[in-house]
């Protein structure tokens, strides 16, 4: 049959079966072509043959071609391709890179997987992410110890552990191992525009009450409060809650929610951090946002339609084709909910992102951790801060750069936050299907359809479910 | 002899297409059969056979049966809806201006509304979930809610609430898929000798009786390829749903449907196996409606 409005549906069973086809040459045995390859133990900085030397701790070979692929999202690729892929093959003069830049991550590399021809180096990002779990169970990610153990690139006498912000080596472990590299910085909190509020003489509330007073102030000039975008975005808002239950209860909340610690949903700071939510919702913003995107919100907040809205400091690149003259992003902390919460007010979450990966069965997994410890290098980061107005996880790296007024006023809330960093949830990339659900129902709760204790009763179900399920690999964290 | 150079003449046609079909359809739909009996993870190399375990799991799932029930929603409405809506316009549009001269004509100005009613077809899913998704846009800035704003009436939240935003999307596939069967059944109408129409007008007969009594019976086989169509559509709304609604079945589960949850089954939580036998589950859905469907409308055709 051939009706037009079939195509989708069978194109879909398609590419389900479909890796096979493009990944072995096998495609015309019709059966186990999808799963070929072998399965040989990952031999990850195995000798290459070159010999090793504090300038080239790997043994780097410059005959090898070093294959990389970027994820062309919100940072774009420029970065790869204009720098850090140059300061590469200026160190090995002669070598080939092969750059590659991709939105869709999953779809290009996972038939590659399967087959084994890989790229070397990859940053697994964006909505059609690798699972790492999954890939690190099949031995295809590259230990990261020699790299944090390696000399850094600027100072030989210094480790690479020693040049980055202490969470890329916290936030590295996969069933234990150091798997994975995150290489931006941010900050996350409820962003409000600068000018708007100087203008107004309106300061950043600090309590529940000076933030709801806050909200009739701005009602009665046709402001909304706060806003999340419910299409698209709506984890935003699954983030801030769960942020401000952490400075509610400490971050032992998150860090259970993340271990599946029996119950974790159920505690009393999960409850009052979404009822709290749920009023402002109701009382001080609009139930249109359920039905927009974070485009469409950004854009509202852009107007002042809104005055806070809870994201990154990724915020500023990402609307900076649209930004008029007179809005300047700022960050403010979460407002104190109760007179004894864990965290003082001024806690904000500072947590690191954007991950790459060396894939250990690729054809040259040196040159991958040398890429990688380019990358960490003070001109492959400060390179990157300058093309992408992102701080990246290398500690020094942006000093002497005119940073941007978001930039400024994120490390402005770092330097008074000090020691009240609010974690970041680990379930997002252990348990997608949690985190999903999650994203889905943090929808209903915040349109009243179900009250808040009925949310955190419906996630623990989720992720007890998770639990026992056998066929998800678990992972735990003790920070 | 003959035989030979006949059939070899035949086989040496299809060689290319049966191999490209064998290749690119049927592999794939054995291999889902396969997968689906495994706990394949879409990147180990192995294949682990689970049994019908992933089946036994689809049971107890409750986004499965939600989806089910979505489906069953959409294959009542959908076809019908569209149907009649396409029955209507093709008879206007071939028939409705009664008789003048010699055969039936249809309303003023028909030519022009086949081409408007064909438009919808042309765009693709994608392009039409963009557009209505500003129709839809819940604030002051929606095409329809900036309507009901300038009249006073509160905005609706076409895609947010959960007792319509399924409707809310099936308007857009009906909208879509009218101009098609616009087309199909005035083929069918136009396939119908004249001398019936004039016969019957002459006894007096009504566009009424004209289309109940002749058009329609006549049509029988057309509709019933249209009822089969729109039902298999019915098991889809891939794109669609995903570019309005999102891929979470948002809201509260109003818009989970299979394929949008095999897909995230798949790619997004790696449980290749598991989304496979969705998949067989959905073939066998949509295979089981098509032959339910002709076996149960079948009757002896009418000599034209």
């Amino acid at each position: 049959m051939s009706h037009p409005g079939e195509i989708t549906r069978r194109q879909l069973l398609h590419r389900i079966g479909m890796t096979a086809l493009v990944a072995g040459p096998g495609a015309g045995l019709l059966s186990a072509c999808a799963t070929g390859g072998s399965d040989e133990p990952a031999t990850p900085t195995a000798s290459s043959g070159a010999a090793t030397s504090p300038k080239n701790p790997f043994g780097v070979d410059a005959k090898k071609p070093l294959k990389v692929t970027i994820f062309s999202g919100g940072y774009g690729d420029a970065y790869a391709r204009e720098l850090h892929e140059e300061l590469y093959k200026k160190a090995f003069p002669g070598v080939t890179v092969e750059h590659n830049a991709t939105q869709q991550i999953g779809t290009q590399l996972r038939p590659l997987f399967v087959s084994g021809d890989v790229p070397d180096v990859v940053n697994n990002s964006g909505p059609e992410g690798l699972d790492l779990v999954a890939l690190a169970a099949q031995g295809h990610l590259a230990d990261l110890t020699a790299l944090f153990d390696a000399p850094s690139v600027d100072d030989p006498a210094k480790k690479v552990r020693d040049t980055v912000t202490p969470a890329v080596i916290d936030n590295a472990k996969i069933d234990g191992k150091d798997l994975v590299l995150n290489y931006t910085v941010s900050h996350r909190g409820l962003w409000y525009n600068a000018r708007l509020f100087a203008d107004k003489g309106w300061t950043p509330p600090k309590t529940w009450a000076e933030f709801t007073a806050l909200g009739e102030t701005a009602k009665a000039e046709g402001i909304h409060l706060f806003a999340y975008p419910g299409q698209k975005g709506p984890y935003y808002q699954l983030w801030n809650a769960l942020y401000t239950a952490a400075k509610i209860g400490g971050n032992q909340v998150i860090i259970d929610i993340d271990n599946l610690v029996d119950n974790a949903w159920n505690v009393a700071a999960v409850k009052q951090a979404v009822a709290a939510w749920v009023h402002i919702q109701a009382k001080y913003s609009d139930k249109s946002y359920f039905g927009l995107d974070h485009t469409q919100t950004q854009v509202k907040h852009l107007q002042n339609k809104l005055l806070f809205y809870p994201v990154g400091s990724w915020i500023e690149n990402e609307m900076a084709k649209d930004k008029p003259a007179g809005f300047e992003y700022a960050i403010a902390p979460i407002p104190d909910l109760t007179a004894a919460d864990a965290m003082p007010y001024g806690a904000i979450q500072v947590g690191v992102g954007e991950n790459f990966f060396v894939s250990a069965k690729g054809k040259n997994p040196q040159g991958g951790l040398e890429y990688l410890r380019i990358m960490l290098s003070k001109e492959g980061a400060r390179g990157f801060t300058e093309k992408t107005l992102n701080l990246t996880v290398v500690n020094g790296a942006a000093e002497g750069l005119a940073l941007t007024p978001a930039l400024k006023s994120a490390a402005r809330a770092q330097d008074a936050a000090g020691q009240n960093i609010i974690t970041d949830a680990r379930f997002e990339g252990w348990y997608k299907q949690l985190f999903d659900y999650g994203t889905e129902q943090i929808n209903v709760v915040m349109a009243g359809r179900i009250t808040p204790d009925e949310f955190c009763a419906r996630m623990q179900a989720r992720a007890d479910k998770i639990k026992k399920d056998t066929s998800v690999p678990k992972q735990t964290r003790s920070q | 002899m003959e035989r030979l150079r006949k059939y070899g003449f035949i086989a040496g046609f299809l060689v290319v297409p049966v191999a490209l079909y064998s290749v690119f359809v049927i592999s794939p739909y054995v291999q889902a059969f396969q997968i689906s009996l495994t706990d394949w993870n879409g990147i180990s190399s192995r294949l682990n056979y689970v049994g019908l375990d992933n089946f036994g799991g689809l049971f107890e799932d409750e986004v499965f049966w939600r989806a089910l029930r979505n489906h069953g929603i959409l294959l009542l409405v959908l076809p019908l809806a569209t149907i009649v809506i396409a029955l209507f316009f093709s008879f206007l549009l071939n028939l409705g201006g009664g008789s003048r001269g010699a055969g039936m004509r249809g309303v003023w100005g028909s030519t022009f509304y086949r081409v408007v009613f064909f438009f919808p077809q042309v765009l693709a899913v994608a392009v039409v979930g963009v557009l209505f998704k500003a129709v839809y846009r819940p604030d002051e800035s929606g095409v329809v809610n900036g309507v009901l704003v300038k009249l006073g009436l509160d905005p609706v939240g076409w895609l947010i609430e959960p007792d319509l935003a399924l409707w809310s999307i099936m308007a857009v596939m009906v909208w879509q898929a009218v101009g098609f069967f616009v087309v199909l059944f005035s083929a069918g109408m136009a396939a119908i000798p004249k001398d019936y129409f004039e016969a019957a007008a002459l006894d007096g007969a009504g566009r009424f009786r004209l289309f109940f009594s002749i058009t329609l019976p006549l049509l029988r086989d057309t509709v019933q390829v249209g009822w089969v169509y729109l039902g298999i559509a019915a098991f889809d709304g891939f794109a669609l749903i995903q570019v309005l609604a999102g891929d979470k079945g948002e809201p509260d589960g109003a818009t989970t449907v299979l394929p949008v949850e095999i897909w995230k089954t798949a790619f997004s939580y790696s449980k290749v196996g598991y989304a496979s036998a969705m998949g067989v589950a959905l073939f066998f859905l949509t295979v089981t409606f098509a032959v339910l469907t002709l076996r149960t409308t079948r009757r002896e055709r009418i000599e034209l």
